[in-house]
Parts: C-alpha cells; structure tokens; sequence
C-alpha cells in the first residue's frame, strides 16, 4: 500500500516546476516535506494527490498509474488539505464535511445515515462535534484548518496529504494540529515550513530545493547544519535530546546571505 | 478507519428529515408557480374569472367538456397559457444558468449573460432586422441564435489560451460582450432608422408578446432537460465549494464538468434569448435569492432557483401588462424595476435573521 513517484517532472507551460523526483510514501508513516519557498513543494503535493498529472515519469497509487485509477477512485483512497481553501458559500461546519462524502455518492447510492456516521466521526477525531452547526465564515483559521481535515478523513482515505497546514496558526495551534494528525491511524505526507515541527512530528523528510528532492532520510538524517546552511542559507546548531529528537537553533546575522539580508530590510 | 462510536440518534434521523423537506420545498414551489400561471392567464386587458381559465385548461388537457365562451377560451389557451409557458420556461433556464455559472466560477457576479450570449444575440438580432441578412428567411430568433452561439464561441476560443480558469472565463466573457454590444451599436447607428432602433431597444429589454405554442415547445423541453442536466451534476457543484483544486481532490471530473455545464448554461440561455430577448436581473439575483431559502445545497438550490425564477418571470409578465393601460412595458424593465427593491429587501432581512 504505497505511493509511489518515478522519474516524476511538473512544467507549467514551458517553465520545469519539477523535474525528476523518485519518491516513495511507506503506509503509516508521516512523511514530512520541507523546502524553501517555491521550491515545488506545493506542486509535488499536487502531483502525489492526482490532481496535477506528472509532465514526465510516472505517479503510481499501490504499483497502478494514478491516471489509470480515475480521480473518484483516487478521492476514496487520497485526501489533500490545500494551503488556503476558504469559501465566500453560507455553509455550516457540517456540510463542509459532508463535502468529503462526495466521491462515495452517486444516483444509485444517496446520501444514507451511514454516511451521516462517517461525518461525525469525521468531526469527532478533529474535536469539532460541538460547533458542527456553526457557519463556515464564523470559524477562526485553527478551526477552519481542522475542517478541512474532517473534511478529507469523511473521504476515508489511506493517505492524508496536508500542504503547509498550520500555516497562520498560532504555535498552540500548530502543535495541536500537528499531535492530532500524527495520532490518526493514516499515512500521513505534510509539507511542512517549520523545520522544528518537521523535527518533532515526521518518521521521515524529504528535502526539496529548486525543483529537485535533494535528500529523504530520517529527521537527524536531514535536518544537518550543512543541509540548512546549503538549502535554506541559514547558520544554526543541531542539538539532538536525549530521546534523539533534534532541535534547531538559528543564528541571527550570520546568514551570510546578502540577499536574504536586503530582503530583510526592504 | 475510525474506531466505532455509537450512531448519534440526531445524525441517524438527518438524512430521512434532509430529503421529506427537500421534497416538500420542491413541492410547495411547484405549486406556487402553477398558482401564478393560472393568475396570468385570468389577468390582462380582459379580466377573466380563475374558475373559467381552470375549465379552459381541463377542457384541453382532458376533454372535460365544459361549457367556456369560446373567445375567453382563445384568448386563455392561445395567447395567456402559452405566454406564462414560456415566461415560466425563460425564468428557469436564466435562473438555472446564473445559479450554475456563480457555482462554477466561484464569483457572485456571474449571470448567463456573463458568456456573451446577449450580446451576441443583440448583434444576430440587429443583423437580421435591420441589415437584412438572410433576406427574409432567417427569423429574427434565429439571427439571435446564431449571434449568440457565435459570441459564445469566441468567449470559449478566448477562454482556452488565456488559462481556462475562472477568472479568464470571466475576462474573456467581458471581452467577448464588449465586442458584440459595440458591433450592434455600430450597426443600429450606421443603418438603423429611428423606428428601428426603438424596436431594437424593446427587444433587448425583453419582449414576450407574439410568443405562441410552438415557443412552448422549444422553450420547455430545453429548460426540463437543461434542469436535469445540471441536477445530475449537482454534487460536482457542491464539491466546487472551496474552489477548482478542492473539486478534483474530491474525486470531481474538473474539466468535464466545467465543459458540459458551461455548455449547457449557454445553450438553455441562448435559446431563450432568442425567443423573449436579453432579460436581465433574473439570472442574476434569482440564485442569490434562493439560497437565502434553501441554502447552498445544489441538490436542492438548483430546482429551487428554476422554479423561483420561473415564478417570477411569470409574476412580471402579468405586472409588466396591466401596470399602464393599454401598453405593454418590456418585461426587463419590470424584472429590474420590482426585482431590485425585492432583493434588497431579502438581503436585509436575511442579514438580521442571521
């Protein structure tokens, strides 16, 4: 039960996004990718969900071309969490969620009680049962995020896919979603933004740099000085606690960066 | 997946309560437009009782066989029962677009005229009364038909190198109706006399008069199947909700839906364009008005807003004949006149419901 890239590059029009990765998701794991901005992470997570077919090489659900599976077939076993889906509809927390039904109904087979079980369910593993009544637009962006979640988990998918989920969420927030994703019996590929929560959360990393997976490995694996001085451009220390997980401290000023610095100041 | 809890009683009775007040609301609509066909058809320069309009119809659908003056007959049957037809047909199909296109677009603006489609079938229209193409044998339905498909042909040709998106839909819309509306004013300038242009004018604000029964049967098989159509389809819609890429992770055939749909909105308005002219307002501010009573479900929001739509378009007919004595006003004129007033009334309202 894998997802699987071979090969996989991404154009948009003539301009390569992505270009050749190999990469190979292991059921159960929470697989973290990290990159600096525009390094293609976001369209990497596009590819691995089906939603964008790969320009070259191929994208395999369990050994089969995902274009071979079908989008509905591939919405029952995938589920992906965009960077930013808001909405301007009147909709209540619960019919966000029942969105996520959408590829199991059909004429012949409507909307049912059981589906009705699988929303809630949805709701209660992401703590949102008791404002399941609530309108979409008076949600704080922590709640929203965990409604988009709710949302791909009534999918039932094997593979939980989450571009940048806690981003503008407060650290409280950011750790809290992060614990409840990682204790959800799925397969989990998060691109994360916060090395420390990358750190802290993931089984494995994948790093991306300028289109490229440069490395995969386990957090102490990846989150090296010299990996951050190379693909972020940022100086700092790697301190590994006594349970081996590492922490990240930065140095401020010793960059080196001088375009990093201007951008600072600009 | 998820550990088994036990079936929350509210949530096991939600789905069977969902579809009897979806039925019923559907339900209560119909019968409600069919109340106000029955009152166009009594209404008018010659006021005709209900219970005679009520014979008339039983007299032709069953042979009933009751005892009706055959002149009100005529009048009811010939000219009243066909025009609400249509009108009810036309408010339908624009409601039914405006509601799909606002769903596919994901922008609140969007109207069936947003394609291109009324300009076009100005400029078609124009080409056949007043330049003459065809030479007679083209009606001036027909020139607006083919306006309207060729303008919406060019907005599709210019949709697809700009990206296809929403937003370059929307922009090639815009593009496209700026073109054709410039081309009838060109030509209604160049060529038309001052009769002309006045005649011109009233057509593209809405013109129901001179409808007959083979207009009911065009009108009401596109907008029966236009409605089946997009109610197959309602739950792509639906999953269209937090946008196109949230559409297709959801299992949603993206590209074939915006086709078949874009396709389809355009068709059913283009058809009714070129029967009663450009009417504006309906599928505008119908969708928006329906989903203050039913919600965003199209499921449920879609045969709702077809039939609210076609209520009203048969409501300002009545109202767009007896307002003056012995005139007809154009039915847009009506449509925007009541309609605006009506749906700020509804936005106001709903705003300190909620």
């Amino acid at each position: 039960m894998t997802l699987e890239l071979r090969n996989v590059g991404w154009n948009a029009g003539f301009k390569k996004i992505i270009s050749d990765v190999s990469l190979s998701v292991e059921r159960g794991e929470f697989l973290g990718l990290i990159g600096p901005n525009g390094s293609g992470k976001t369209s990497l997570m596009t590819v691995l969900a089906g939603i964008r077919a790969p320009s070259t090489g191929q994208a395999l659900l369990v050994g089969q071309a995902m274009k071979k599976i079908g989008r509905r077939n591939l919405a029952q076993q995938i589920g992906f969490v965009e960077q930013q889906a808001d909405t301007i509809d009147r909709i209540t927390v619960r019919e966000a969620v029942s969105l996520g039904r959408t590829p199991y109904l059909s004429l012949l087979s409507p909307w049912s009680e059981r589906d009705d079980e699988i929303v809630a369910d949805a709701l209660g593993s992401v703590e949102m049962s008791q404002m399941a009544d609530r309108m979409w637009q008076t949600l704080s962006g922590g709640e929203k995020q965990r409604v988009h979640i709710a949302r791909t988990l009534a999918q039932q998918p094997d593979f939980l896919l989450l571009d940048e989920p806690t981003n503008h969420l407060d650290i409280h927030h950011q750790l809290g979603l992060l614990e409840l994703v990682r204790a959800l019996p799925v397969t989990v590929v998060a691109a994360l933004h916060d090395l420390n929560h990358a750190a802290m959360f993931c089984d494995r990393i994948a790093m991306m740099d300028r289109g490229k997976l440069i490395a995969v490995g386990t957090p102490e694996q990846i989150l090296t000085a010299q990996n951050l001085r190379d693909v972020f451009g940022v100086a700092a220390d790697i301190e590994i606690d006594d349970q081996g997980r590492c922490h990240i401290r930065y140095h401020v000023g010793t960059s080196g960066h001088a375009g990093i610095k201007k951008d600072r100041v600009a | 997946m998820f550990e088994k809890t036990p079936v929350h009683p509210p949530a096991q009775r939600r789905a069977g309560r969902a579809y009897l007040v979806r039925t019923g609301a559907v339900f209560f609509a119909l019968v409600l437009l069919i109340g106000v066909i029955a009152i166009a058809a009594a209404k008018g320069e010659t006021e005709i009782p209900l219970g005679t309009v009520l014979h008339t119809i039983a007299n032709h659908i069953w042979n009933a066989g009751f005892d009706v003056d055959p002149i009100d007959g005529g009048i009811i049957w010939n000219y009243r029962i066909s025009r609400a037809l249509v009108a009810a047909a036309c408010g339908a199909s624009l409601a039914l677009s405006g509601a799909v296109l606002q769903a596919l677009l994901r922008n609140s603006l969007a109207d069936p005229y947003l394609l291109g489609i009324s300009a076009g079938a100005s400029t078609g229209a124009v080409s056949v009364a007043i330049l003459g193409f065809g030479a007679g044998m083209v009606s001036l339905s027909l020139g607006a038909f083919a306006g309207a498909l060729v303008a919406f042909g060019f907005v599709a040709l210019l949709a697809i190198p700009a990206g296809r998106s929403a937003g370059a839909i929307i922009l090639a819309g815009v593009a496209g109706s700026q073109l054709f509306n410039a081309l009838t004013s060109f030509i209604v300038t160049k060529a038309a006399t001052a009769d002309e242009a006045r005649g011109i004018m009233f057509w593209l604000l809405g013109n129901l008069s001179g409808v007959r029964w083979p207009d009911v049967y065009l009108a009401l098989p596109v907008a029966v199947i236009g409605l089946l159509v997009c109610l197959w389809y309602a739950r792509a819609l639906d999953a269209f909700t937090f946008g196109v890429e949230s559409a297709a992770s959801l299992g949603v055939p993206v590209r074939r839906v915006y086709v078949v749909l874009i396709a389809v909105a355009a068709s059913m308005t283009a058809v009714m364009v070129s029967i009663v002219g450009s009417i504006g307002f309906v599928g505008l501010v119908i969708p928006h008005a329906a989903r203050f009573f039913v919600g965003t479900r199209h499921g449920l929001l879609l045969p709702v807003s077809a039939l609210i739509g076609a209520m009203f378009l048969v409501a300002a007919d009545i109202v767009s004949r007896i307002i003056l004595d012995g005139q007809v006003l154009p039915i847009g004129v009506i449509t925007a006149l009541i309609g605006a007033p009506a749906f700020a009334l509804i936005l106001c309202h709903g705003r300190v419901l909620r």
